[in-house]
């Protein structure tokens, strides 16, 4: 392995048990940065360590020292150098894989804390735990990097100055405060997934990361049945990314070839949403992965049980209201019940304007008057999605369905 | 770590009370103060009278402008505090949750800087 890709495995690990060790986020990155450091010294001459890890993590706190020892007020610091000087016994100890699990759940909670704002704890959450580098998450959210980068160096001040905590929070707050950590994975997971712009392999990364992310909460927290569903839905989901695009085009989830599709990812996902359903959940994330298994187990598309797929999202739509869910149920409804039925149930929703700028609503009634044949007004209404969307490859796609309907409006003229 | 407990609310809010509810008011401060101190918590705190009775001073060029009421007019207005001292912010937040006036108004948490060092 290249200490490149050391870095990227295992930076964020390294990170999580420094900070528990030396109790300080800037100090911890700083050693973080100058441990990789010198292994790129050491390592191409007297060869990669045995335990990696393990090397690093006593690289770090010996820098961690150097660093304490080069700054102002060496008194002050005299415990707290003696207490690091004390670690060298429990390094080896520290860096096995459930030590450093639990580090990182810790540090999850710490990055995801409600003391920060939702738009640090996305970016602190890849910077701390998945070792992405600020210039990285700055390319993903489309921000300038200075931007990014204040941001975080803001945010580490405040869990050093406002004394946010390094614990899994108690069991009185465990349930709100997991809702903000699973809402962050899954923030992770959809950047990275619903590739709005950027880089393709950052937003590959993201969404990987974000089922570790997963992995972890579900191991760690096995009582939590919603973190269950959040780790199958988003295996789900990310079971089907091969199929999704082809030739830089979104392919809709009825045209995928379904061959394509991972089916040990789907597997696993099918086995965690029905354990987590049986074991209650009735979550946003427990709802969703079983629309998503729903399509999963369909061989084909026509084989899909869509008045089930229906129910789910009615069943969401009173969990939390909102006009995208709706746009969802209506499109289901549609396959159900009919274009005619989903044209109805959108036209309501298009009057309430609140999804006026959202691209997917003219694009759905496009999809339902094309199964309709009124192929004029699907192509209008697709000129109308053609003007909202961003991003390219869903741009594409709209381009191929306006020239399908341009020609099949075409064909109705009678001929000569 | 010592945070600053800064109580918010509307003053005249606290006018349309009832002597009765006051006093309840009154008496569920004192059951909390009585509890942080309990538990080791509690370094200080005060109400304050209305912001009518607030003074602004400053200083420019030397020179002392003196004006009636508070700094800035806002929708809320601090109406007492408490200096605590707590593990972490997660403690604080804990406390500061149980304050009274929390359910109506709102409470600032602010870390205090240690005598000594810089922010």
């Amino acid at each position: 392995m290249t200490i490149e890709q050391i870095y990227r495995e295992e930076s964020g690990r390294i990170l999580a048990t420094l900070i528990r060790l030396l109790g300080d986020f800037e100090l911890a990155e700083e050693a973080v940065q100058e441990a990789f450091a010198a292994a790129l010294e050491h390592w191409p001459t007297e060869g990669t360590p045995g335990n990696p890890r393990a090397w690093l993590v006593s690289a770090g706190r010996n820098k961690a020292i150097d660093l304490l020892r080069r700054r102002a007020c060496f008194e002050a610091k005299r415990d707290e150098l003696a207490r690091l000087s004390a670690l060298v016994e429990v390094v080896a100890e520290a860096t096995e894989e459930s030590m450093v699990n639990d580090d990182r759940l810790r540090l999850i909670f710490t990055c995801c804390h409600p003391a920060l704002a939702r738009d640090v704890q996305v970016p602190l959450t890849l910077r701390t735990l998945c070792g992405l580098r600020t210039e990285e998450i700055a390319r993903a959210f489309l921000v300038p990097l200075p931007t990014m980068a204040q941001r975080l160096v803001r945010a580490q001040q405040k869990i050093r100055d406002a004394g946010i905590p390094y614990k899994v929070p108690a069991d009185d707050e465990l349930a709100e405060r997991l809702d903000t950590v699973l809402l962050v994975v899954y923030l992770v997971f959809n950047e990275g997934y619903n590739a709005t712009s950027g880089d393709v392999l950052i937003r590959r990364e993201l969404s990987s990361e974000a089922i570790r992310l997963g992995r972890l909460l579900h191991v760690l927290m096995p009582e939590s049945a919603e973190a269950e569903a959040l780790l199958a839905l988003m295996l789900l989901h990310d079971s089907r990314r091969d199929a999704r695009t082809a030739s830089g085009e979104i392919v809709l989830l009825e045209e995928q070839d379904r061959n394509l599709w991972h089916r040990d990812q789907i597997a696993e996902g099918l086995e965690l949403t029905e354990r987590a359903l049986a074991r209650g959940a009735r979550g946003p994330y427990a709802l969703q992965a079983a629309i998503a298994a729903l399509h999963a187990e369909a061989k084909r598309a026509q084989d899909t049980d869509w008045h089930q797929i229906v129910a789910l999202y009615e069943l969401l739509l009173q969990q939390q209201p909102s006009p995208v869910i709706e746009l969802n149920r209506a499109a289901a409804v549609a396959m159900a019940d009919g274009p005619q039925e989903g044209l109805r149930l959108l036209e309501a929703l298009a009057e309430r304007g609140e999804l006026k700028d959202y691209y997917l609503l003219p694009a759905a009634r496009g999809d339902m008057l094309r199964r309709l044949e009124r192929w004029s007004e699907a192509e209008d209404a697709y000129r109308d999605a053609r003007k909202l969307v961003v991003n390219d490859a869903e741009r594409r796609f709209l381009d191929r369905r306006l020239s399908e309907m341009r020609q099949r409006g075409g064909r109705k003229v009678p001929a000569r | 770590m010592q945070y600053l407990l800064l109580i918010y609310d509307q003053e005249s809010q606290w006018g349309k009370l009832s002597e009765a509810e006051q006093g309840k008011m009154y008496q569920e401060y004192g059951d909390f103060t009585q509890s942080i101190t309990k538990s080791g918590h509690y370094i200080g705190g005060n109400q304050l009278h209305p912001v009518a009775q607030a003074t602004t001073v400053r200083v420019r060029d030397g020179k002392k402008l003196i004006t009636d009421g508070p700094f800035a007019e806002t929708k809320e207005q601090l109406g007492g505090y408490y200096m605590i001292e707590a593990g972490n912010l997660d403690d604080a937040l804990a406390i500061a949750s149980r304050i009274p006036s929390a359910r109506f108004g709102s409470i600032e948490v602010r870390p205090v800087v240690p005598r000594g060092e810089k922010p």
